[in-house]
């Protein structure tokens, strides 16, 4: 947890130094990112170069989550438009998909009918159970974001089982999720923050 | 496999894939089986190992899962230049078909993510924001923790599949508790993968 102040958003301790920073960092941040890059995300933005807070990360996550397109994308867009603009978003994006869709092709051009092999099935299969690991890891992680919430541990407590209970367990569809707890809680939350601005 | 595609063909390719880019709530894979409904069973311009191993090789590659797009337009292209052993002019139909693919799916998302999160951050003080931001936190945390439930949970015979299991489970504690590198822990699960301990 970081040791910033809670109360405004902007309390990072560092920044982007330029659009060249931006799209040389998510360069870097997508060839880390085997099987999704999102473990990396919070790793890089968060712990290591404190572009944003535990609490910011959380936020924005939110946003790209429930924005339609690749999440990470989403993050990218944001961070880079937060700092330089419509520049800034185009080389955080062009950073995060410029070199990974060249390695991609070349190896989708170099091991065309390898991918069926049984090594590889089984480096797919143990490569998968592991990043499965590192995004339950983030989830947790980001739980620490939660004690700054408005709303009160309890009721974020109680938030998150139901929508592990819908997602995990019902396999309900994420859209039908999003829409009715995204809502209730929402509101939950402008009531806290009415009351908290009362008192 | 052979195939040949008009200009209308790439037109309708491109429109397809900008239609499903405001579809895809949840990441671009939620698309995946639309995707193959379209290029697998009705136009017939991908092959169904194909398509699967689009998929799986995005999620060996580095970066964003989206990639599996990148490599659908690669393979149409491919399919209408004739295959790899047709040599450049193939690479060149295969690269326009991976242009075509990563445009549409991205463009129109990329607009609404970059005009709604601008507003928002100019006016992050305002109650609705700030009530939205804190109401979607917990959500979205145990969404993170469900998906990486729901990635292990494939696995649904426990006899064979507990070591992917145990091996996902000493991943989140690691990752968790430790600053190992990343990339040390997936080579770790290649490196099991492949000796074909789980």
């Amino acid at each position: 947890m970081s040791s910033t102040p809670q109360e405004h958003p902007g309390a990072a301790a560092h920044a982007p130094r330029s659009k060249t920073d931006l799209f040389i960092s998510f360069t870097l941040l997508a060839l880390q990112g085997f099987g999704g890059v999102l473990a990396v995300v919070q790793r890089e933005l968060v712990d290591k170069k404190q572009w944003l807070t535990l609490d910011e990360f959380v936020e924005d996550w939110a946003v790209a989550q429930i924005l339609p397109g690749p999440n990470v994308v989403n993050l990218a867009l944001m961070i880079g438009g937060r700092h330089f603009g419509l520049l800034g978003a185009l080389s955080a994006l062009s950073g995060l998909l410029l070199a990974p869709t060249i390695l991609v092709l070349l190896l989708a051009a170099a091991v065309a009918g390898v991918a069926e092999t049984a090594v590889a099935q089984g480096m797919l299969r143990g490569m998968g159970a592991v990043s499965a690991g590192l995004i339950a890891a983030v989830g947790i992680k980001l739980m620490g974001a939660l004690k700054n919430n408005p709303m009160g541990r309890l009721s974020c407590i109680g938030i998150a089982a139901l929508t592990f209970v819908a997602i995990g367990l019902l396999r309900l569809p994420l859209a039908w999720v999003l829409l009715t707890l995204g809502p209730l809680s929402s509101v939950w939350a402008a009531h806290c923050l009415k009351q908290r601005g009362a008192a | 496999m052979s195939i040949s595609l008009t200009l209308a063909d790439w037109g309708s390719l491109f429109l397809h894939f900008i239609s499903l880019s405001l579809l895809a709530v949840g990441g671009a894979i939620t698309t995946a089986p639309d995707i193959h409904r379209y290029l697998v069973d009705e136009t017939h311009w991908l092959s169904d190992t194909q398509f699967t191993s689009s998929i799986a090789l995005a999620q060996g590659a580095p970066g964003p899962n989206v990639m599996f797009i990148a490599l659908m337009g690669w393979n149409v292209g491919l399919n209408a230049g004739g295959g790899l052993a047709a040599g450049w002019s193939a690479v060149a139909l295969a690269l326009w078909g991976v242009f075509i693919t990563m445009m549409g799916i991205m463009i129109p998302s990329c607009t609404l993510t970059f005009v709604a999160t601008q507003w928002a951050h100019r006016n992050r003080d305002m109650r609705a924001v700030k009530a939205f931001k804190s109401g979607m936190a917990p959500i979205v945390i145990a969404l993170l923790i469900a998906t990486g439930w729901l990635l292990t949970g494939n696995h649904e015979n426990p006899a064979r599949d507990w070591p992917l299991w145990a091996l996902a489970a000493a991943t989140t504690l690691i990752v968790w508790k430790t600053q190992t590198h990343l990339l040390l822990l997936l080579a770790f699960g290649a490196l099991l993968g492949a000796v074909g301990w789980i």
